[in-house]
């Protein structure tokens, strides 16, 4: 059997799923019951100064019928008080004392930050998650994605953590910035054990058309929130990827954004993640969804022969690169299985609307006709096509040797001649 | 037309079979519909409804764009939504059937929309421009309420004559109360009317009150949607027997009045089409205890849909298959009915006599085709009863047109619509001077044009 056990910057956690911080992490009683359904560990739903929120914090966003494809959300970082939350910790850690506890941390000043990191590791703290990506609220007060956006204070106050902690600790990064590589550095510089990442994006989910206010709507106003849940998840993958295959990183990565399955989170540690953290599928559809989570990523490695996460970590990292390092003359054109297709002719509009116009209906069947000789292999009809295998994208052998961009430019490769480009 | 219905009525027993949708449900299997490209359901329609196009704006909580699509190719697509075979047409073409999944559930999509649409009191067209054309139409059934909405459309005055006190045809008299009740039929007809400019004449028979040369006379045009007439009768000993009734007539009087059902306890249907069908799963439904059809021809020759007789049977009608009626016997009233076995050339096979005890006989053999009053008129071709006309429902008599059951020998509700609908437009072809114009694209354009559009209700 596979081992699921894996260690990030430092924390052991017997698997790689984590409560993220948020608020199915929110208490003691919620993470104990998380810990119960098989969730590895848990990052505790933010401390710092208590603060209190508005009614009407989160709203969907429903994508051709399917509810919450996308989540947003304006609430802030924990309202309870703080010995609460530390005593919550104190005894959760001594019923679960092999679940790590992560604890997020969101405060001002040194002293603040000093006193605060005692207090959690005292409580029972395996490691700290410093929170620099809150875009909504918390940044108006200088604090989370505020601080996440300024290298140069990302790194002041990670020295700060990393000097006053005895555990690892992990800065939880902004999707907020153009380019993320500067930031994971920073936390590099500052001592970090590791990142965490991503953050919620600034975003407006909706707008109510009838009262003309965006949405979540609190009374007569709203306000930007922070977007998550599967809708997010190619973002998040390629900051995650971004830093993974930066050389001058180096550090663990906890991957965060639109984790809803063992699929995703394969590809989120095959992208270079330790261990992967889940909040918004666990607010639509309740801790007991980590059950698919082990055993479907347990069968996925077993039958890709992988007996430890630590084999899996960055394993798809090496074939991701430029796109001027591309291989121009690889061809492939859509292939229709007639036996399998339906006559839908979603490919017919598809491509002739929004691609290149090379599948044509035919008189005497409803199955489609590819002009290979016009086909470019966009994907698009395999994309629209509602019936699993039927269009293929097959690769044809042209006769030409690989040649990228980049070898073209510079080194005069020759390249296939260009197609649908009339 | 304000027109009352007892509300005693028989019909009024029965239970919708296919429930409506809710909203969720509706945005779920809206949500479901793959959007096809030349979709093949469009093309299984007879009136072409846009139905991709009205099941999207049902999935964007359009229901008033969707209404719109539904309703400019047909207008009565509130009943056909109810009425339609929809197994055999739209549904029957989806193409999920191919991927062995559900089909999209298009008629319960069109239920929604369009019964929001007369919720909602949305109207959605206007008449025409007046041309100072006057168009007579024979009937009040489907094909013609469809085409007059359609001529009042282009700007003609429409005359309905209709021999009946009620109007909406089979849609009120004849629908399988399962599907679709009779008051409904009624609501549908005047908020077709409601287009205005329609005058409707009920209790009026052309032939009798009215000659045919007075309205060759008075309109420019006549549009013959009369249907079909009495039930056929069988021909056999003992069919004047109190209890036999021809099916159409006595569906007609379980859907607007009351029927005692009180003594019968067995029934036998005669025939093996749809009205044979559907009345025996009414017979059943209004608690009758065994209700046997009679079919001359084998289960899978049938005329009757293979999905309705599923439903007859599981709600416990049975069948005799290759069996034929010889004579109603009985004293006074029918008590039996003799019955013999075909061989497949239903010729009947010496020593399979058999009794059947009856207490009500219902003969589903057919209708009498009324193309025989139009047989005095020269140029107008009647083909054993039908009215043949061409693709655009002209009869070859200039200014005469027809459609619906009495041309095409009794076919579904939307085929009428259609046919109503396509008759229409060669009506308008031909009273505006523009037999050209028929299949000339540019004109065509300039002929909507013309049409009342959409009003911003």
């Amino acid at each position: 059997m596979p081992d699921l056990s894996t260690n990030t910057g430092g924390i052991q956690s017997p698997n790689p799923f984590w409560l993220a911080s948020a608020p199915p992490a929110n208490s003691g009683r919620q993470i104990q019951r998380a810990f119960e359904a098989g969730w590895g560990g848990a990052v505790w739903k933010t401390l710092g100064v208590p603060i209190q929120n508005v009614s009407s914090r989160f709203a969907g966003h429903t994508i051709r019928g399917v509810q919450a494809a996308g989540f947003s959300n304006i609430e802030l970082i924990t309202d309870r008080p703080l010995e609460t939350n530390l005593r919550e910790i104190t005894e959760t850690k001594k019923l679960f004392p092999k679940n790590p506890i992560i604890v997020s941390l969101m405060v001002e000043t040194e002293v603040e930050w000093r006193e605060i990191i005692k207090k959690s590791i005292d409580a029972g703290a395996d490691g700290l998650e410093l929170n620099f990506g809150c875009p909504h609220g918390m940044c108006e007060r200088g604090m989370g994605s505020a601080v996440g956006q300024e290298p140069a204070i990302n790194e002041r106050i990670t020295g700060w953590a990393v000097k006053y902690s005895t555990v690892p600790v992990l800065v939880k990064l902004t999707p907020n910035v153009g380019n993320i590589v500067p930031h994971g550095l920073a936390a590099r510089r500052g001592g970090a054990h590791g990142v965490s990442l991503i953050n919620t994006i600034k975003s407006i989910v909706g707008v109510d058309i009838d009262r003309f206010i965006p949405l979540p709507r609190v009374g007569n106003m709203s306000t930007n929130g922070g977007y998550c849940g599967a809708a997010v998840k190619p973002i998040a993958l390629h900051m995650v990827a971004a830093l993974a295959r930066e050389k001058q990183f180096g550090l663990p990565i906890s991957g965060i954004g639109g984790i809803s399955n063992w699929r995703d989170a394969v590809e989120f540690i095959l992208l270079g993640s330790s261990t992967v953290q889940v909040a918004t599928e666990v607010m639509l559809r309740g801790y007991n969804i980590v059950e698919d989570m082990t055993d479907g990523l347990q069968e996925y490695m077993r039958t890709h022969g992988f007996d430890r996460i630590d084999q899996m970590v960055g394993k798809a990292i090496p074939a991701y690169t430029e796109w001027g390092d591309l291989d121009m003359n690889y061809e492939t054109v859509a292939k229709i299985d007639a036996d399998k297709c339906i006559g839908c002719q979603l490919c017919v509009a598809a491509c002739h609307d929004g691609a290149h116009q090379c599948i044509h209906p035919q008189q005497d069947t409803r199955v489609p006709h590819v002009d290979e000789a016009e086909c470019v292999g966009c994907n698009l009809c395999q994309i629209v096509c509602p019936v699993p295998e039927c269009i293929t994208m097959a690769p044809v052998d042209n006769g030409h040797s690989p040649a990228s961009w980049n070898e073209f430019s510079h080194e005069g490769k020759p390249l296939r001649p260009k197609k649908g480009a009339h | 037309m304000n027109q009352h219905l007892p509300t005693n009525r028989a019909e009024t027993a029965f239970e919708d079979f296919k429930l409506p949708l809710l909203r969720d449900a509706a945005m779920v299997e809206a949500n479901r519909c793959l959007f096809c490209s030349d979709a093949p359901c469009i093309n299984a329609c007879p009136t072409h409804i846009d139905i991709p196009q009205f099941i999207r704006k049902i999935s964007t909580d359009n229901v008033h764009g969707s209404a719109k699509t539904i309703f400019e190719s047909n207008i009565l697509g509130m009943s056909c939504a109810r009425v339609c075979p929809v197994e055999v047409l739209c549904v029957g073409a989806c193409v999920y059937n191919e991927l062995e999944q559900p089909p999209i559930a298009i008629g319960k999509l069109q239920r929604y929309a369009t019964d929001i649409a007369f919720a909602e009191g949305w109207k959605f067209f206007e008449a025409g421009k007046d041309t100072g054309k006057r168009v007579a139409l024979i009937g009040a059934g489907p094909a013609c309420l469809a085409a007059a909405h359609e001529l009042r459309r282009l700007g003609h005055a429409c005359t309905i004559f209709e021999r009946k006190e009620t109007i909406g045809g089979l849609n009120a008299s004849g629908v399988a109360p399962y599907k679709m009740k009779a008051e409904r039929a009624l609501v549908e007809a005047d908020w077709v009317l409601s287009i205005g400019g329609i005058e409707v004449r009920t209790g009026v028979t052309v032939g009798e009150q009215v000659s045919l040369a007075s309205l060759e006379q008075d309109f420019d045009a006549v549009f013959v949607g009369a249907g079909l007439g009495a039930d056929s009768a069988l021909g056999i000993p003992g069919e004047d027997l109190a209890g036999v009734h021809g099916a159409v007539s006595w569906i007609e009087a379980m859907k607007l009045g009351t029927i005692d059902l009180s003594k019968v306890r067995h029934a036998v249907v005669i025939g093996g089409g749809n009205t044979a069908v559907d009345a025996s799963r009414e017979l059943r439904g209004l608690g009758v205890h065994s209700v046997t059809m009679l079919y001359r021809g084998v289960q899978d020759n049938m005329s009757g849909y293979a999905h309705e007789w599923s439903a007859a049977f599981s709600k416990g009608a049975t069948a005799q298959w290759q069996a034929v009626a010889t004579a109603c016997t009985g004293t006074g009233h029918v008590q039996h009915v003799q019955c013999v076995r075909v061989d497949t050339n239903k010729n009947p096979v010496a020593g399979t006599e058999f009794t059947l005890p009856a207490d009500l006989v219902l003969m589903a053999i057919g209708q009498a085709k009324l193309g025989r009053m139009l047989e005095a008129m020269p140029g107008i071709r009647v083909d054993r009863g039908r009215i043949m006309v061409d693709a655009n429902g002209y009869t070859g008599r200039p200014g005469w047109y027809a459609g619906g059951d009495c041309t095409n020998g009794g076919k579904e509700v939307v085929n009428a619509a259609a046919e109503g609908k396509i008759a229409a437009h060669a009506i308008d072809a031909a009273v505006m001077g523009d037999m050209g114009r028929m299949n000339d694209n540019r004109t065509a354009a300039s002929k909507n044009d013309r049409t009342g559009g959409a009003s911003h209700a």
